[in-house]
């Protein structure tokens, strides 16, 4: 009789570490994807710190009467390249676009600018990129709310605190260029 | 996005993979069956009728094992397929890696089909060994949008590991047409060798009951196999746009790319019947007509640009429980 008590309570104990285990493991993979996605970001943002400079160079002699445009994203740029929190580098992120769609506004009144190949493939891929900026950072969220969601919920929530899962921030959206549209499937 | 979303996009994940296993399991069985009654039907006797099975089951599996592991190479050389890099077409190349950022997935390989009908398709056995490939007449065609769009469609297949069930389906429906053609060829060009010997006995009674299952299975058979992959593949295409909006937020460039192609009446030269459950449109455009039936790879397209219509607008649609937007 002890023994089969025994058993039941080894077999019960074995269930439940090898549930802790899969759990987190579970939180692991998600913390990984959190910084792997916030990687992810900076790679693309660091692209588009490298293009600035080329493109500034390509039409820099359209500009002579514009200066204060291309002084404004050189600015930006070293501004947006400080280390700083996510919430304030979302800030002068959306400063250094501002300041480059300027460029482009003002480049429209230039004809010889607007059939400039140069400036065309630049246009392509400095959009790509703000593009490939701003899925890096959707994706950041989405891998974000998936990881907060787990630590916060039943059962990980009873150790999460504990093994050093924390809450991470969000990425806040800046204008209202992108809205959101939620799909569910069932 | 929410938790919900996530959960079920990990379960579409291991239902494809578990479908897959089911899918191999269902498969081997029925080679091994199909090739026991067509050795008997051929051969004349029990015994004999194993050379059958074993040929079937050889048949199956190496076709199986060569399709799964080239399977994207076959589909991409019949499709005449060429790599591009990304000086070839810059706008598509950045608009497939804004695509693999936004879904979190390794860059695929981007291929272009050289003919002038918009179409595109996405094969590969995982993430990691993923092609996307589009045809240069949708390069022309769509603007940035809408090839945004059709890319984040394409994607969606291979994050819900559609491409290799695809790829899957496909062997299955073209193993069970080679099997079932090499039956009725041999039958037609002078089959039952054994059975003229035998004519007369019990043994050949039998067989000639063999033969005649052997004929309705080889008809059939190809017949269920197309319904399963066209059935499959439906459900598939309504998943892979609500997918695709996730990824995009923005349906109304996906609703303008599947118009633009519907209305297109080019007939795309590089698909085949093989192919055609590939693409994110029927090429065989004389299905799209009465593409309500049976027998079309795809739902119709007007209700994939309806629901999509209805996210634009922040509205809700429902289509036969697949489907549904909310607003936030």
């Amino acid at each position: 009789m002890g023994i089969v008590l025994l058993i039941v309570i080894v077999v019960i104990v074995v269930i439940l570490v090898i549930y802790a285990i899969a759990i987190y493991n579970g939180l692991v993979r998600r913390r990984n994807e959190v910084e792997e996605s916030y990687r992810q970001i900076d790679v693309q943002l660091k692209r588009r710190y490298d293009l600035i400079p080329n493109l500034l160079e390509g039409v820099k002699k359209y500009f002579r009467q514009e200066q204060d445009v291309l002084t404004q994203i050189t600015q930006a740029r070293s501004q947006a390249m400080r280390p700083q929190s996510p919430g304030q580098q979302a800030q002068s992120e959306a400063r250094l676009s501002g300041a480059i769609g300027n460029l482009f506004a003002v480049a429209e009144n230039y004809p010889e600018l607007r059939s400039n190949t140069v400036l065309i493939d630049f246009q392509e891929e400095l959009s790509s990129t703000e593009n490939k900026i701003s899925f890096a950072r959707q994706h950041y969220n989405d891998s974000v709310q998936s990881y907060n969601t787990k630590i916060q919920s039943f059962p990980a929530v009873i150790f999460s605190r504990a093994m050093g899962f924390t809450e991470k921030e969000y990425f806040e959206a800046q204008g209202p260029e992108r809205e959101s549209v939620t799909v569910s499937y069932d | 996005m929410d938790q919900r979303d996530q959960g079920t996009f990990r379960e579409r994940i291991a239902r494809n993979r578990r479908n897959s296993l089911l899918l191999i399991a269902a498969f081997l069985a029925f080679v091994t069956i199909f090739g026991y009654i067509i050795g008997f039907a051929w051969l004349g006797d029990p015994t004999r009728a194993l050379f059958g099975l074993a040929l079937a089951l050889v048949v199956g599996v190496v076709s199986g094992l060569v399709s799964y592991f080239a399977g994207d190479k076959m589909v991409l050389a019949a499709s005449r397929a060429r790599e591009i890099t990304h000086d070839d077409a810059p706008v598509l190349f950045n608009v497939v890696e804004e695509m693999s950022i936004a879904s979190g997935l390794p860059m695929p390989k981007v291929y272009i089909v050289d003919d002038s009908a918009p179409n595109a398709f996405a094969t590969g056995r995982d993430p990691e060994h993923a092609t996307v490939a589009v045809t240069s007449g949708l390069l022309e065609k769509l603007d940035r949008d809408e090839l945004q769009g059709v890319m984040a469609h394409e994607m969606s297949h291979v994050a819900n590991f559609d491409i290799r069930y695809s790829m899957l389906v496909g062997i299955l429906v073209g193993t069970t047409v080679l099997i079932s053609d090499f039956f009725l060829r041999g039958l037609w060009l002078g089959g039952g060798r054994g059975g003229g010997r035998r004519s007369g006995n019990g043994g050949g009674q039998l067989q000639i009951i063999m033969i005649l299952i052997a004929i309705v299975l080889a008809i059939l058979a190809p017949l269920f196999a197309r319904l399963l992959q066209l059935s499959i593949s439906r459900q598939r295409e309504f998943l892979a746009d609500a997918t695709a909006v996730r990824l995009t937020r923005n349906p109304k460039g996906l609703a303008d790319a599947l118009q633009k192609i519907s209305d297109d009446r080019e007939v795309l030269e590089a698909a085949n019947r093989a192919t055609a459950h590939l693409y994110i449109v029927n090429p065989i455009k004389r299905f799209e007509k009465r593409s309500k039936g049976l027998f079309s790879t795809h739902p119709p397209i007007e209700e994939r640009i309806m629901i999509l219509r209805a996210m634009e607008s922040g509205g809700v649609a429902e289509t036969s429980g697949q489907t549904s937007t909310e607003t936030p």
